[in-house]
């Protein structure tokens, strides 16, 4: 049998952005072992690409903020499909978490009054979002990074985790096997409890903000492990990402250009979003450009322009003007922040201030000073809603011992996020994930080794180096990532993910047989082979939900079933393997909303 | 390098690449001609090598926008982010070489050891903040106050600041200097308005700011425009030699506490 090392920790966790670095150090904290694996180097998980901020209700900018709101906010972004739980105890225990980030040495942006500063965002009655600039995820992954090291735990560093192991079928999980990059070693990490925090599957669709890690390792194991998947159908579109150069399509232009006051207008030079405000959104939007401008000032009696509605909704407005013919040279639409300077004396310092990296991103990659000229941006595959099915309160899976926090767990967004609400989902639940993972290990017992199933699951993460003359992995990636693109992407028909399904099983049939030739040290053929098989196990999760819900809600588009359906909002689809080993989707009602909540949801729904 | 960047090219055209590839034991430039669109930069040509020529070549990388810092190597001889290179700034009249970073040992291909920096970092001391503020446990602070902090807090952790000092990459003084990359990091503790440790005789004894000679190589390579020596290094010399080598600043300093 291979060789492999052997490690020994009352919990793993697996990813390192800022969910799995929040979990990690919750379970120090309460004195257990900890190993932290991560894909990358320490730092650089997909947390550091978030730009925009954190949503808290701190109420530093607006006094009437408060978690209700957050709450009736979060709830309503996500069409009502969330797990209530998750989204109350979010917007209770966000401003904490923000609290602790400075604690631990983050700073923020700053009020005239010296305490957190917070910028609007979408779907955000209030300006909500802490943040630094245009840099917030890198700010709040460098705080826990660098708090981090200072706890005790062992940090395993480029490092992928192929396979969670169980004591049996219906058991608890007792350890994970995986691989390192740099020697491509094997690994055996003895567990009581493991917190997935791997991130999400942005690497199924060709364009995407998200990096060659996001290939949905975690939704993939926890799935080969027997955990339910939950609200695989919704992934998020966002509406602005660039266009032009091609080879940088897809790479986030973050909402916070629409915050500080950047307007979305077609080739007619014509303020599209003002055409389609949605009914439940109409009190809240802003009927003409001068109350919009207004709001982004800050005045408190106006309401947000219509740039700031949801994400699904303005993807879909922008996929609409293009396919109209009123796009831009390169196939979206303009985005512009420059016209602020018409409002502001001091626009261009504003912009250089407030958008640093965007200003810089754009001039080094397209040529364009977004101080002086409109971006061009597009929808761009950005954020999974869809994950690992957990219980609100201690993110357990349906698998004992197995956790999940952040991206890959399902529950808090519902059919759509909110903008801002993902950096505060990792530290509110990854927090939790870390208590109750660590409370699980101290009072479940000593586990054992299973020496054939570890066995089995370290041969099969060798399996493409063993095989040999077998297809490029890399071009069974791209046809898969094509192929989710153009049938199972923004705009959706029966037909198309029909012909996906397919698709999906030939495509299976070549990962299967891919090889990746050469040494097992630092080889990125192996990896990918390796990906290659979550991706394909994610993106059949996603068509077949998407086939299964017949209706347009949050970020699920229906061509064929263009409007909401009052049923089909009356359940989540849970995603599981079933005993012959084929995927199921199975329709699981939602839990009746509490009472107090369902009042909270009722007072909110005219601000 | 005398080469005056080419004008955009807004076709496609073939390029030469030359690739440094080998590991720890042995290695050798290998050539390779790749596709060159508009709008590219380095990654993506390394990334089209990877896919269609090279599976095994070995390089770093995530977000490909500059902001995670993974991608550094040496593109023509100069430290640099692959992924915010772009081609057309490149001359096409000679090849394009790629090499890894100097200054860490070489793991294969692009990609090096960088561990070092970490064990570097945890033996800086960590953030210590005073007292909260206001009762409820927050804490003041002007942007003012933070505008420096925040510029150092820009950091993506690249390591080509590491890379280009002389102390690193020519003298290896890798046990005596922990380099510019953790002296941006010491400032940015230290003038964090809200910490309270001093770091000052770790500085001056066991991290080496003593070796810094001011050449602002470092400074020149950094892809997020951190005026390191100017704002991070010069100040954390300054404070050093205030605390342990101005007797008249220091006697000064304490008439001035009494009063």
């Amino acid at each position: 049998m291979a060789d492999f090392q052997t490690h020994e920790h009352d919990v793993i966790v697996i990813g390192a952005g800022g969910a799995g670095l929040r979990a990690a150090i919750e379970a120090s904290a309460a004195g257990v072992s900890v190993g932290l694996i991560c894909k990358s180097l320490l730092g650089k998980a997909h947390t550091v690409m978030a730009e925009g901020g954190m949503a808290a209700a701190l109420a530093h900018n607006d006094e009437r903020d408060s978690w209700k709101t957050h709450f009736a906010d979060t709830m309503r972004g996500g069409q009502y499909l969330n797990n209530w739980r998750m989204a109350e105890l979010h917007a209770k225990e966000a401003p904490d978490r923000a609290r602790e980030l400075e604690a631990w040495g983050a700073v923020f942006d700053r009020t005239k009054d010296g305490r957190i500063n917070q910028r609007n965002f979408g779907g955000h009655r209030y300006p909500r979002l802490a943040h630094v600039g245009d840099r917030t995820g890198l700010e709040m992954i460098r705080t826990l990074q660098d708090h981090s090291v200072h706890r005790g735990m062992t940090i395993y560093m480029e490092t992928t985790v192929t396979q969670i192991i169980k004591d049996g079928p219906n058991g608890r999980v007792i350890g994970a096997v995986g691989y390192d990059r740099p020697t491509g070693t094997l690994h055996y990490w003895k567990a009581k409890a493991i917190v997935l925090a791997t991130g999400g599957i942005g690497k199924a669709y060709k364009i995407t903000s998200n990096s060659w890690e996001y290939s949905g390792d975690g939704h993939a194991m926890a799935y080969n492990a027997g955990a339910d998947l939950m609200d695989m159908e919704f992934v998020q579109f966002h509406p602005t990402g660039m266009v032009w150069p091609p080879s940088v399509r897809g790479i986030l232009v973050t909402e916070g250009v629409r915050g500080e006051g950047g307007v979305l207008r077609n080739s007619q030079g014509k303020r599209f979003m003002f055409d389609d405000i949605p009914d439940n959104y109409k009190p809240s939007t802003a009927d003409s450009e001068e109350e919009g401008w207004r709001y982004v000032l800050g005045d408190k009696s106006a309401r947000r322009p219509p740039e700031l509605l949801t994400r699904d909704h303005v993807a879909r407005c922008i996929n609409r003007e293009v396919k109209a013919g009123r796009g831009s040279p390169h196939g979206g639409v303009f985005l512009d922040i420059a016209w602020i300077k018409t409002k502001l004396a001091n626009g261009e310092e504003h912009i250089k201030k407030k958008l640093p990296s965007m200003y810089h991103q754009f001039i080094t990659l397209a040529g364009v000073d977004i101080t002086k000229e409109p971006m061009e941006v597009g929808p761009t595959t950005h954020y999974v809603m869809g994950g690992v099915k957990v219980d609100g309160d201690t993110q357990m899976s349906t698998v004992p011992g197995l956790f999940a926090a952040g991206e890959v767990a399902a529950g808090l967004h519902g059919a759509n996020r909110l903008g801002g609400n993902s950096l505060s989902d990792l530290i509110v639940f990854g927090k939790r994930a870390g208590e109750y993972a660590a409370k699980f290990a101290k009072e479940n017992g000593p586990i054992k080794t299973d020496q054939a199933a570890v066995d089995a699951a370290l041969k099969q993460t060798l399996a493409p180096l063993d095989r040999s003359g077998g297809e490029n992995p890399y071009q069974v990636q791209y046809a898969l990532q094509d192929m989710m693109q153009d049938l199972v992407g923004i705009v959706r028909r029966e037909d198309e993910m029909a012909k996906a399904l397919d698709g999906l099983a030939q495509l299976k049939a070549r990962a299967a047989k891919a090889s990746a030739s050469a040494s097992r040290e630092y080889n990125p053929g192996w990896h990918t082979a390796i990906d290659l098989a979550n991706l394909l196990t994610v993106s059949e999760a996603i068509t077949r939900s998407a086939i299964e819900r017949k209706e347009s809600r949050g970020a699920q588009f229906r061509e064929d079933f263009p409007n909401k359906s009052e049923e089909f909002g009356t359940f989540n689809h849970v995603v599981r393997k079933g005993p012959d080993g084929q995927m199921q989707v199975i329709r699981q009602p939602l839990t009746p909303l509490r009472d107090d909540l369902k009042q909270v949801i009722e007072e909110n729904k005219n601000v | 390098m005398s080469h005056a960047p080419a004008k955009a090219s807004s076709e496609t055209r073939k390029q030469l690449f030359r690739v440094w590839r080998g590991d720890k034991t042995a290695g050798t430039f290998k050539d390779y001609t790749a596709t060159v669109t508009p709008g590219m930069v380095v990654l993506d040509v390394i990334h089209q090598i990877q896919a269609e020529q090279a599976n095994d070549l070995a390089c770093r990388w995530n977000c490909k926008a500059g902001k995670c810092g993974s991608c550094s190597a040496e593109i023509n001889g100069k430290p640099r982010l692959m992924c915010m290179t772009r081609m057309d700034e490149l001359p096409t009249d000679m090849p394009v070489v790629v090499e890894p970073m100097k200054a860490f040992p070489l793991i294969k291909d692009l990609v090096t050891d960088v561990s070092w920096n970490y064990d570097v970092k945890k033996k800086i001391k960590p953030f210590k903040p005073r007292k909260p503020d206001a009762p409820d446990g927050t804490w003041r602070m002007d942007q003012a106050d933070v505008d420096r902090v925040q510029e150092f807090r820009k950091c993506i952790e690249c390591f080509l600041c590491q890379d280009v000092c002389h102390v690193l990459r020519d003298h290896h003084k890798h046990e005596e200097f922990i380099g510019p990359r953790f002296l941006v990091y010491t400032a940015a503790l230290e003038m964090h308005p809200l910490d309270t440790e001093d770091r000052l005789a770790d500085l001056r004894k066991s991290q080496g700011l003593g070796y810094c000679n001011i050449t602002k190589c470092c400074t020149k390579v950094c892809p997020e425009h951190i005026t390191i020596t100017d704002n991070a290094i010069i100040p954390l010399k300054e404070r050093v030699v205030d605390e342990y080598f101005d007797p008249v600043t220091k006697l000064f300093k304490m008439f001035k506490k009494k009063t």
